[in-house]
Parts: structure tokens; sequence; C-alpha cells
């Protein structure tokens, strides 16, 4: 098979499991069967382009010309490889979990659920290997409104409120800034196509260069930098599978996976480093570390203290580029795959406690782990990824990124890194004090175990990948080197 | 043999048409014959465009009298183009009025319906066609009459008084057209639009010409209810027949942007226009009331007819604004927007009338959980809700991409932003539907409904795929446009 067929197919999978799915809306089983049978092809077909992509290769697909000069387009780089590969294979997990959660909780429109997943994965993959900025631009905006039915999923007055927050700010931003951001990079640059080294370059002036670039940043609401990061806690009110895959992982990636192919194959790390227009990004990146830690901190809900965490920590990545060094380029590419792994095993132990315990506070979660084991566990192990602890993923993306801020002296980016990691344990190490070591309530006599099998058997998983990266951090760690060398 | 006669056949075949059916008033046959000239039309129409896609002109002269002493049909690349969007969505409309109007049309009117339809499809096609100044009038006269007449077919009893407020602001735009090409026939002696655009240099510097031009732009701007004269529209498209509210959304204000460019571009000429005189400044403020009054306005109405023909006015807006900006990009912006709009509006009023049928008034508290009942038509008014707003994949984002782009080539960052800005309000007004029709509880009457019928969604749909397809594939809507831009700046020199 041709690598170009291989990205349609990867395209088309996603696509035609969404459709199957929906045929399939009367065997409950046959559904799920499709799901994860979709899942594990399209984990496949990504896969089998790694090779080729490690090895150098940049496969590439133009399926149609939209307007004179704009195609839709395909090219593969080491940096949508390693997000198409985390995003993809991560679905597989979901879905497994996601059959547990569904069924555990007897949830409504769960055929609506599934067709939707399979859709926001197609958009996610079409974001991942996008090959210039319109095409980046469709995917984002199908990702966003195929999302839209599983944030309000619910249909509750509350969840139609937060699906308007989801909308407006991320419509919203994406017309208001993103595009006329993509139509100015056309019209100075002649071309929208990521290209190493940047498009940019000596095509306008520095000023220019800091407002686009600000343009760019804000209109990619997904990314979630301050004051544009409220939809993302609105989105909590969703399903936790939702909430675990697509707000921890496919959505919000998207955004800094975005942001920071932008900055480097449309800025170019090299053009803009040491502009005196651009130096505002490390500090609105590390305001909203400090800032989103600051509120995850006082949050009592878990799923709301994770969603702020979220926000802290992809700015990580926004922070990790702002630096503008190879090594922090690394890092970001890094840390989007150690939060992937990380994050979503935290948000399917919130999901685990939730169906086996219907506990959704942190003040409710006195003495779970010895109920609980498995889900505390894991638990433990992603928080440790977050503070960025050995041995886990989060310690090595960390470490990167330090290395940079420090070989670059931009001992700002080191005081918020040092100061996050500070409030990081603050609000994570707690719940696993209170899970193992406090004793459960007296007057609790619900009697609860682990959740169903398929839930636990997903976070387990994850958990372990967690600890896998920091052990066998190669096939990322090589992608992440192919992008800082501006391959 | 016949081929030769088709920039006229078009027109005379639905002006021949109408008194057949008056004759023989049966409203079946009538809307055979309808069906029948409106596809032939579409057809002549892409005959037309085919010819003359090398940049060639046609020129067909009335009774074999030469121009400029006798009428001339004269077929560029801008008005083959035209030709064809009103002849396809006067088909596509046909074929879903007949079950539209059977409801909504007493019976005993409906041979009435199909003979003013084929009079206004005859007269837009003439407008378009004509080369002559007067003969434009006299269509314009033809089109607006019938229209008047299809408004009053309206069941809702205030559908009479929307036509008359729109006979008497139809009436007085066309007084003001008629006294503008009136003063140019004064001062040039001719009626032939391309002799009276040569003619002119002699006499530019003149009053009467100033003053033609002031009437013309006043009177066109009533037809094509350019804001602040849009006040006759949103009553005449929220109590008209659903299928007259989509055919003339779709194709009537489109004409009359055309006329506009074509005295413009092809009679006064650019330079004259927008370099002499602060035409452009004009139009740019008033488009930009346009889009955040009209569309704000949009936002606060109940009934969901008079919400989109408020959103009609904020996307008149849009084509005005490209052609307000005076360069290539702007005027390809203007056109390919008024196609675009002409799909998406078109295809949003016909997925109305469905709800229409089934509901009689369309207003947002009647529509509660809707979508649960008819699925089909309110996933086409989501898409076509899409398409206003601009998100990818749609016609609309294809226009916001020119229009944004037309901003930049001026130097002018801020309209882009406000371009953009404007069209978020559209967002406002179309989640306003989405939750209403999705989130919120059907009632006893909503839970009865049945989904409308396969010969009113099959058209309807059509239009969506269209917003969808031009929205991927913009070869034919870009490339026409762009040159119908060229041909419009090249004539004008």
């Amino acid at each position: 098979m041709t690598p170009g067929a291989t990205i349609l197919l990867a395209l088309a999978v996603p696509v035609a499991g969404a459709v199957l799915i929906a045929l399939a809306h009367r065997s409950p089983n046959l559904r799920e069967t499709i799901t994860l049978a979709t899942a594990g092809l399209l984990f496949l077909l990504v896969a089998s382009l790694a090779p080729r992509v490690a090895d150098g290769g940049r496969p590439a697909l133009t399926l149609l010309e939209v307007m004179p000069g704009l195609a839709l387009k395909f090219a593969v780089e080491p940096l949508g490889m390693l997000f198409a590969l985390v995003a993809s294979g991560l679905w597989i997990v979901n879905s497994l979990y996601s059959i547990g959660y569904m069924r555990g909780n007897e949830e409504a429109h769960q055929t609506r659920f599934y067709v939707c997943f399979a859709g926001a994965l197609a958009s996610t993959i079409g974001i991942a290997f996008s090959g210039n900025l319109l095409t980046l631009f469709v995917f984002y905006e199908a990702l966003t409104l195929i999302t839209y039915p599983l944030v309000t999923h619910h249909g509750t007055p509350e969840a139609v409120r937060a699906g308007r927050v989801y909308l407006g700010l991320l419509v919203g931003t994406s017309i208001a800034f993103l595009l006329v951001a993509i139509v100015w990079t056309w019209y100075v640059a002649g071309s929208i196509d990521f290209a190493p080294g940047g498009i940019l370059r000596g095509k306008t002036s520095n000023a220019m260069m800091g407002v686009l670039l600000a343009l760019f940043v804000f209109g990619i609401g997904k990314a979630a930098v301050m004051p544009v990061h409220r939809w993302l806690p609105a989105a909590m009110v969703a399903p936790t599978p939702v909430s675990a895959l697509l707000h921890a992982v496919a959505v919000v990636k998207a955004g800094v996976f975005s942001v920071l192919k932008i900055v480097v194959y449309v800025f170019g790390v090299d053009a803009i480093a040491g502009l005196k227009s651009v130096d505002w990004l490390p500090f609105i990146a590390g305001f909203t570390i400090i800032a989103a830690s600051i509120i995850a901190l006082r949050s009592d809900n878990l799923k709301r203290r994770l969603a702020y965490s979220t926000v802290s920590q992809l700015s990580y990545v926004v922070l990790a580029a702002a630096l503008l060094t190879p090594l922090s380029v690394i890092g970001a590419a890094l840390h989007l795959a150690a939060h992937a792994f990380g994050k979503i095993t935290l948000f399917f132990a919130a999901g685990a406690i939730y169906t086996a315990a219907h506990k959704t506070e942190v003040s409710q979660l006195d003495g779970i782990g010895r109920r609980m084991p498995w889900t505390m566990g894991a638990f433990a192990i992603g928080a440790l990824s977050m503070i960025g602890l050995p041995p886990s993923a989060g310690f090595i993306s960390k470490w990167y990124i330090l290395q940079g801020a420090m070989a670059s002296e931009q001992w700002n980016a080191v005081v918020i890194i040092a100061a996050s990691t500070l409030l990081n344990a603050g609000y994570f190490l707690p719940i696993v004090y209170r899970a193992f070591l406090v004793a459960p309530p007296a007057s609790e006599h619900h009697h609860h175990g682990e959740a169903p099998w398929t839930m636990v058997v997903a976070l387990t998983f994850t958990a372990l990948a967690t600890v896998i990266m920091f052990f066998f951090p190669d096939v990322p760690l090589a992608l992440a080197r192919q992008l800082a060398e501006g391959r | 043999m016949i081929a030769p006669h088709f920039p006229v056949l078009q027109v005379v075949l639905p002006l021949l048409a109408a008194p057949i059916m008056v004759l023989l008033r049966s409203g079946r046959v009538a809307w055979v014959l309808a069906t029948v000239v409106s596809w032939a039309a579409l057809g002549i129409a892409l005959s037309l465009l085919a010819q003359v896609a090398d940049g060639s002109v046609v020129s067909y002269a009335i009774g074999s009298w030469p121009p400029p002493w006798g009428i001339e049909y004269r077929i560029d690349r801008v008005n083959a183009f035209l030709l064809v969007l009103v002849s396809l969505i006067a088909s596509v409309v046909v074929v879903y009025s007949r079950a539209s109007v059977a409801a909504e049309v007493p019976r005993e009117q409906h041979y009435l319906f199909y003979t003013m339809y084929a009079l206004c499809l005859a007269g837009l096609l003439g407008i378009a066609a004509t080369g002559d100044g007067f003969n434009l009038f006299v269509f314009l006269e033809i089109s607006s009459l019938s229209s008047y007449v299809l408004i009053a077919l309206g069941r809702d009893r205030r559908a009479l008084m929307a036509s008359y407020q729109y006979l008497i602001m139809g009436t007085i735009g066309a007084t003001f057209i008629v006294i503008g090409v009136g003063l140019l026939y004064l001062m040039t002696g001719t009626l032939n639009l391309a002799d009276m655009a040569s003619r002119l240099p002699q006499v530019t510097e003149t009053r009467s010409v100033l003053a033609a031009l002031a009437f013309l732009t006043v009177g066109i701007s009533l037809k094509l209810a350019l804001f602040p004269l849009h006040l006759w529209l949103p009553n005449a498209y929220a109590y008209a027949p659903s299928a007259v509210t989509a055919f003339l959304a779709a194709t009537a204000t489109k004409v009359s942007v055309y006329v506009l460019l074509r005295f413009y571009y092809s009679v006064f000429g650019e330079s004259r226009v927008f370099s002499a005189l602060p035409m452009g400044e004009i139009l740019l403020v008033l488009s930009l009331g346009a889009m955040f009054i009209a569309s704000t306005v949009a936002v606060f109405q109940h009934d969901l007819k008079r919400m989109f023909a408020y959103s009609s006015v904020a996307q008149i807006g849009y084509i005005t604004l490209g052609v307000s900006l005076d360069s290539a990009t702007g005027l390809t912006a203007g056109i390919v927007h008024l196609f675009n709009h002409a799909l998406t509006k078109g295809a949003l009023f016909l997925l109305l009338g469905s709800f229409a049928l089934r509901l009689g008034a369309v207003k947002f508290e009647n529509i509660g959980g809707i979508a649960r009942v008819m699925p089909v038509t309110s996933f086409g008014i989501v898409l076509g809700g899409l398409s206003l707003i601009g998100i990818p994949g749609t016609v609309g984002f294809v226009s916001k991409w020119y229009l944004v782009l037309a901003a930049f080539d001026r130097g002018a960052w801020w309209l882009a932003l406000l371009i953009v800005l404007s069209s978020l309000l559209a967002l406002i007004y179309v989640w306003r539907f989405v939750e209403a029709a999705y989130f919120r509880e059907p009632d006893e009457t909503v839970a009865k409904l049945k989904e409308a019928p396969a010969e009113m969604l099959v058209p309807a749909w059509l239009m969506v795929g269209a917003c969808i397809y031009f929205g991927l594939d913009t070869g034919l809507t870009v490339g026409g446009a762009s040159q119908a831009a060229a041909e419009l700046l090249r004539s004008g020199r």
C-alpha cells in the first residue's frame, strides 16, 4: 500500500466506523465490537507509517484543490506522527473503558456517543496529518463541532449552557483570530504549507510577526491559554470517557499540537528566536501554568481539579515552544505524549470512582484506596507524572523543557516550572494521601469494590504506559529529535 | 438552428407560458409548464455559459434590428453566471413548490401562483440578459409586479400588508431607476448600455450624469435591500409562501446586485464611481451597518423566517462590502458570495418550508424538540446555518476567505476583523435554532409531526449538498466569479 493510500485510509476508517456504528444501533454488542475493531485498525494504519517517518520519510497526499492554489493536503511529519500514534492508541483503551462506563452508568444515546467519538478521531487524525494551515483549520473546526454533542450528551440545561461556552469560545476564537491569521499568512507569505524552517522568514516586519503569533495562539482556543481556557472546565459536564480521551488527549492536544506545529513549521524556531515582538508568549504561558494550578488547588470537585490541571499542563507545551530552543521543542513534543498518558489515567480513575462509588468530590475520597486499590494505584502513577517525578513519563518531558530553559538562560521559565511543580504536588498528593492513609468515614455503609473490569484494565494499561515511556522513551524521543532538528 | 436564439429564448419561454397557464386554469398543468420552462431555461443558460467561457460575448439583436437602435441581448461571463444561478434555483424550487404550494395556497389560486412564478422568472432572466437600459426597467417591473402577487398569496393575512409595503418601496425604487435611465438617455441619446458607456465620457462632468448615478444607486439599493433600505424585506420574506421566499431570497436581490454592478462598472466605469466619487466609502459604511445591525436584529427574532430574512439583509451586506472594496479580489469575493449566499439561503428557506408545511407558523416557541420528529429537515438547517457562520467545508467559508483576503489586499486589517466578528453573530442565531430543536422537549403538537415528504426534502437537500460541494470544490464558483470580476473591471476602463 502506498503511503498516500494509508493516509487516506486512516481518515476513512473512523468515518466508515462511524457509519457502521450508526447502522448497528440495535445491537450494543455488535456496535461496541465495531468501535473496538475500528480503533484497532486505525492504530495499525497509523503505526504502519511510523517506521517510514522515523527514517526521515514524509508520506504525503493531496486530496483536492479547494480554492486556486489551496488544497486539502496531508503530510506526515514527526510531530503529527507522534500525536496520531498517541491519539489512535489511546482510542483503543478508551473504547474499552467507555464500554464499562456507559453500561455501568446506564447512559442514554450510546450510539450517538460512539458515532461522535469515531468522528472526533477522524478529525484528530486529519489535524495530525495536515499538510497546510487550511487542512488544519478544516479538521480543527470539524473536531469542535463533532464533540459538541458529546459535551451536551446529557441534554440537561447545565449541559446546554456548557455547550454554549464550549462552542462560543472554540468557534468564536477560531473564526475571529485563527482564520484571520491564516488568511494573513497566505497574503504575506503566498503559501500556507508547513515547511521545515518556516515560511514567514523575511516576509513581514518583526512587529507584525508578534501580532500574527498572538492571533494564532489565541485563535487556537483548544490550547486553552488563558483567557481562552474557560471552555475546558465547562466541557467537564460530559461523560468521563469524553473528558478522558477528548478533553485530556485529542481535543486539547490538537490545540497545543497546532501551536507547536505553527511555531516550528510556519514561523520557524530560528526565524523568531530572540525577537522582541514574541517574548510576551512565555509570560502568558507561565501565567496560565501558575494561575490554573492555583485554581486546581482550590477545587474540591475532582474533574474540575483535573481540568484546571490540564489547562496548566497544556501551557507547559506552549511555554516550551515559546522558549524557542531545540531542547525545549523536544520537551514540548514529549510532553504532548507524556501528559496524554498521565492525564487519561487520572480521568479514567475519576470515572471509575464515579461509577463504583458515585463520588465526585475530593473531600469524599477518604480511604477509597482500600476498596479500589488498582484505581487509586493508577491514580498515584498519573499524579507522579503530572508532578514530573520518576519513574513516570512526565519526568522526561519536564527534564528537556528545563534543560532548554537553562541552556538559553531563560531563568523566568525555570522559576515558573519549579513553582508549578510544587503546586502540582500540592493538589495531587493530598488525594493520594486521603485515598490510602486516611480511614474511611465511619458513617459510610455503601459497599463497593472496583469499577467494571474493562475500566480497571484500561486504567491499569495507561498507568503502565506512563511508566513504560519513562524507561523506553526511544520512539517518541526519536520523533521529537527530528522535529527539533528542523527536518 | 435554434441555438442562435438562445439569449432571448430563455426569457420568451416563461413569458409565453404565463398566458397559457391563465387560459388553461389548471394548477397541475401550470406546474408542469412551469417546471418545463424552468428546466429549459437552465439548459439554455448552461449552454450560454459554455459559449462565453472563453471570454467572447454573445450579442443578439431582437427582431434583427441592429444595436444600438434595436434592443440587444448581450451575454458575457458576468451575466451568463447569473443566468445559470437564477434558472438553477428556479428549477429546484419549482419541483419543491408542488407539495408546498398545495399546503399553503388555496387550490383555486394554484394556476395563478405558477403564472406569476413564470413571469417572475422571465423578468429576472430578462434583467440579466438584456443590454438595453429601458428593457431592463421593463423586466424589472415584470419581476417586481409578479413578486408582489406571489408574496400576497401567503396564507397569513399579514402577507397582504407585506406585499403592499414592498409594492410601495419597490415602486419608488423602480421609479428612481427609470429616472436614472431617462437622464442617461437625455445625455447620451441612447438606451443601449454598451453604447451609453462609450458616449458617457463626453458628458461625464455634467450634473445630470451625477444625478443619474444617484437615482440609480438609490433605486437599485432599494431593490437589493441594502441597509437601511431593506425595510420591505423581512415582512415580505416572513409572510410569503415558503417556495416564494426561497425563490426570491436566492434570486431577486442577487439580480439587483448584478444591475448595480452593471451600471457601476460597465456603464459609468469604475474610475468615475469609485475614484471621483466616494461611492466605495458610502457602500462600505452601509455594508458594515447591514452586517452588524441586521445580524443583531436577527438574534432577537421569534419567527424563524424573519430571523433568516434579517440574516439575508446582513449577508447582502457582505456582497456589497466586497463590491465597495473596488478591487479584483473584492469584486470576486462579492460575486462568489452572491452565488454562495443564494445557495445557502435557498436551502434554508426551502427547509423552513418543511416546518411550515407541518406546523403553520415557524416560531421558536413552536419548534421545541422538532429535531426528534423531523431529523432530516433539522439537520439540513444546521448545515445551512454552519454555512452562514462560515465553517470550513461550506460555501460560506469560501466567501469569508475571499472577503478577508480582499480586506488585507486593501491593507485594512481592521476590516478583516470586523468581517469575522460579524459572522460570529450568525453563530448566535443559528445556535438558538440548535438549542430549540435539539434540546427542548417536544410538546404534544410537535411529538405527532411527521417528516416532510421526499419531493420537498430532495430539492432542499440538493441545495444543502451544493452548499457543501461548492465549499470543497470552488473551481466553478471562484473561477466564474474571478472571470466575471475581471470582465467587469475591464469593461469599466
